[in-house]
């Protein structure tokens, strides 16, 4: 058997991105909805970072997301409203944000973590709906004008601007998440996932790591939001709501976690049955939403890169 | 002194739908955050047969219960018990596809407005009681909750049935070896906390309200009960409870622009610093 | 005579247990120095103290003659003192050798490097492939840990310590669970270490520690009851009677 090194990228990792490409030419009626599918894979694959790479669970990852969220549409609304300009701004303050707070997730189990990784998501939605002035409270934040990309390209009604911008930096994040979970600060983050205890006596400063990529993981999600603020040119208050952290989660459950792909696939999927069903009716919705939960939970632990994996498994 | 009294009573309500939810945490390690379904499952079979059946009021409060035991045992016996010793995150994530299941189907049966409830005339009136107005509801809500509050603790420490919960929540290995019948505890327990939490869901529509986002809405609050109180402990749980509810209607009323961020702020500091709970045992570990 | 590790009246208190009690003990530099005593004396509590994993309730633990009491554990492994635990703590989902590169990379100082790719960094794999060559694991060098037989993962256990290079090693019951023919084989190896290394061992088999060490420290009851050359130990009546006496070694 002959080993395969898993930092080069695969064949199929390849075919994988060119279905971007291929998907604006066949759907370019519906590049607004393939954008919403960029922002949440890109919002999943932060919290993949965290839970799958490093294994610290949060119920509140949408904190971080709704501060980049802010971060950029409060920029916009000022004036600023270079959408670059506002992705740097919204990843500084998300990856701030990010490091203040994984203070209170070192420590503790994993119900201790979603309790305050809740907790800090739910006071952050407090603040947001109290300081009215500043944020809009419940009608949200509006008069979001978002300029040219570069000067260039403006955002067009048909979303084309919007995927592609999305879509690019989607990938960018990507490949630099793909760097980072296979260089020797990713293996670390598996052995502290796999055997915390042990760490420390390799020498591993276990704090450190987690500080890292619990930042790293919020800077990321904080992208995410500044996506949706900028494609959408408005913030609502629900970037902080508790469904919005159970969403994520489920898409990456259901994508598969610790893989990256899991939650590009799982955003997918997600999206694109959310909006056939939603559709149909809110409510079907939500109802096959949980019973697909329960269902993965119970039968499928892997999600779809498991059962993919399984798959390629038995024919080998 | 008004404003006390209702956070009073809104404490004891929070203690009756968590209590359950704090020994299922205790006594089986297992995260139910469907916990507040029950308590919307109570308050719909109350509405549903007060408003269309014209039963009493009281009359549909075991009622309630019983079918949110029933409730209870059916989904313990067929998919809890399969997650019990899973990690914390399945169970989460299984619990929030039953609050999700719960909500949806509120809605299509109910809508998603609240749901009106006519309190019966003796409960609807008011007292003048050395300068406050208290209201009957609330003097009733308070009644209910310490005697139950009082059984709920007898049951606990002066029962065999007790005796064997504690076991089992301080050691279910040994309580095993002990020869108590860990599971069928389990399913006990669980019905009663169903029932509890539906009767708290039920005699709760007058002050927080029913509407088929409730088991989300008030997920928090459970938590915090039981993050404060510590988990699998009744007499913290109603502490945490009465603090809470307390905290909450006081700080509406006289803070209303940081209250809820002081009562999440609360539980983040008590979890950094007590991970057991403010009134929660030494962890043995 | 220079010491590797001291302690000095060390104390350890689990509620109104007392695990260690007024342990001063010296490791002299290079020594193979074995820890004996009857079980619950105390030793991994011990073990658990010198490397950090536990605090001390009081007195103090010296490395290289340097206080290290109040510095976490990694940081003690960067001075130099690496530990095995008496059960297995592995990487379940790891293979050996990615394992083994986990912890050379700490020791490289390069587990941080976040860009490069693990596979990039090639002289810590040559690392990592030695260390597992000399354990005689370089055939299931990709057999993920969770798959392997017990006696293959305490090799992994060692592996984990001897990549750190430590000046000293703490090993906590090493042979335990491995059959007699590879414990054998495990001795070897750890007695190849080059002997700046100093070695504390924590061993039941009296046959391997008598063998093996050139001091013996004897704990009862988280005490220590006395400390001397193998052969002084074997012939004092108060070691016969609390340890080797009653626990059936002969």
């Amino acid at each position: 058997m002959t080993r395969r090194d898993a930092s080069r990228w695969h064949p199929a990792e390849y075919a994988f991105w060119a279905l971007p490409i291929v998907a604006y030419f066949v759907f370019p009626d519906h590049l607004a909805l393939l954008a919403q599918i960029a922002i949440a894979a890109l919002f999943a694959v932060s919290l993949d970072l965290i839970l799958g790479y490093a294994g610290i669970v949060s119920l509140g990852h949408a904190a971080f997301f709704g501060i980049g969220a802010y971060a950029a549409g409060l920029l916009a609304q000022a004036g600023w409203g270079d959408p670059v300009l506002g992705l740097a701004c919204a990843t500084l303050a998300a990856a701030v944000t990010g490091f203040a707070t994984s203070f209170l997730v070192l420590r503790g189990a994993d119900l201790t973590r979603l309790m305050v990784t809740l907790g800090v998501a739910s006071m952050l939605y407090v603040l947001a709906n109290k300081l009215t002035d500043i944020t809009g409270g419940l009608d949200g934040l509006q008069g979001v004008e978002m300029k040219p990309i570069f000067g260039q390209f403006a955002f067009d009604l048909y979303g084309k601007t919007a995927y592609v911008y999305c879509t690019i930096i989607l990938f960018v994040m990507f490949w630099i998440a793909r760097r980072v979970v296979h260089s020797p600060f990713g293996l670390s983050l598996q052995g502290i996932r796999q055997n915390a205890v042990r760490m420390p006596a390799l020498g591993t400063p276990v704090n450190a790591r987690l500080v890292a990529v619990y930042t790293l993981g919020a800077a990321y999600a904080g992208i995410a939001g500044a996506l949706l603020t900028q494609t959408t040119q408005f913030v609502s208050i629900d970037v902080f709501s508790f469904s919005r952290s159970a969403e994520v989660l489920l898409i990456l459950v259901l994508g598969g976690i610790g893989s990256l792909y899991g939650g590009i696939l799982g955003a997918v999927v997600f999206m694109t049955v959310h909006e056939y069903l939603s559709g149909i009716d809110p409510l079907y919705w939500q109802f096959w939403l949980g019973l697909l939960l329960i269902v993965v939970v119970l039968f499928a632990r892997g999600g779809i890169m498991g059962t993919l994996r399984l798959a390629s498994k038995v024919r080998a | 002194m008004t404003v006390l009294f209702d956070g009073i009573a809104s404490g004891l309500l929070l203690f009756l739908i968590s209590v359950g939810l704090s020994v299922t945490l205790g006594l089986m390690n297992f995260v139910n955050l469907a916990h507040g379904a029950f308590a919307m499952l109570g308050g719909y079979v109350c509405v549903v047969l007060l408003n269309r059946y014209g039963v009493p009021f009281l009359a549909t409060l075991p009622i309630a219960m019983i079918v949110s035991a029933l409730a209870g045992v059916v989904l313990e016996r067929t998919l809890y018990r399969r997650l019990y010793g899973a990690p914390h995150l399945d169970q989460v994530l299984f619990s929030i596809g039953l609050v999700f299941m719960s909500i949806s189907t509120a809605n299509y049966f109910f809508g998603d407005h609240q749901q009106p409830l006519h309190l019966p005339p003796m409960l609807s009136g008011q007292f003048h009681v050395a300068g406050a107005d208290i209201g009957a509801y609330r003097l009733f809500l308070i009644v209910v909750g310490l005697v139950l509050a009082g059984g709920l603790q007898w049951l606990v420490t002066g029962t065999k049935f007790g005796a064997s919960l504690r076991a089992a929540v301080d050691n279910p290995r040994i309580a095993r070896g002990l020869g108590i019948d860990v599971d069928r505890v389990f399913v006990v327990t669980f019905a009663l906390g169903s029932a509890l939490a539906a009767l708290g869901g039920a005699l709760g529509i007058e002050m927080l309200g029913l509407d088929p986002e409730f088991p989300i809405t008030y997920i928090v609050y459970f938590l915090i009960v039981v993050a404060v109180g510590g988990s699998g402990n009744i007499k913290g749980s109603l502490i945490a409870s009465l603090i809470l509810g307390i905290c909450d209607v006081e700080g509406k009323y006289y803070v209303p622009q940081i209250g809820a961020f002081v009562i999440y702020l609360v539980m983040v500091v008590t979890l950094i610093f007590r991970p057991q709970g403010l009134f929660g045992r030494m962890a043995a570990k | 005579m220079t010491y590797a590790l001291q302690t000095r009246n060390l104390f350890k208190r689990f509620g109104g247990f007392l695990a260690t009690n007024d342990v001063t003990l010296n490791v002299a530099e290079g020594a193979r120095h074995a820890l004996i005593g009857p079980n619950g004396a105390g030793k991994t509590t011990l073990i658990n103290l010198l490397t950090g994993f536990l605090e001390p309730t009081s007195g103090s633990v010296i490395l290289k003659n340097e206080d290290v009491t109040r510095q976490p554990q990694h940081r003690r492994v960067k001075r130099g003192l690496a530990r095995t635990f008496q059960i297995n703590r592995l990487f379940a989902d790891m293979t050996a050798l990615q394992s083994v590169i986990l912890a050379v990379n700490e020791r490289r100082g390069i587990a941080g490097h976040w860009w490069r790719p693990v596979s990039a960094h090639g002289e810590a794999i040559d690392d990592a492939a030695s260390l597992l060559s000399q354990l005689g694991l370089l055939e299931v060098a990709h057999v993920p840990t969770k798959d392997l037989p017990y006696g293959k993962q305490r090799l992994i256990e060692i592996a984990l310590a001897l990549a750190a290079q430590p000046s000293v090693l703490l090993l906590d019951e090493p042979a335990a669970g491995v059959p007699t023919g590879e414990s054998r084989e495990l001795f070897e190896t750890i007695a190849r270490l080059p002997r700046e290394v100093t070695v504390l061992l924590i061993e039941h088999d009296m046959d391997l520690v008598f063998r093996f060490a050139d001091r013996i420290s004897v704990l009862v009851a988280g005490a220590l009851l006395t400390e001397d050359v193998p052969d002084m130990i074997a012939a004092d009546p108060r070691v016969r009677e609390v340890y080797l006496g009653d626990a059936g070694h002969g």
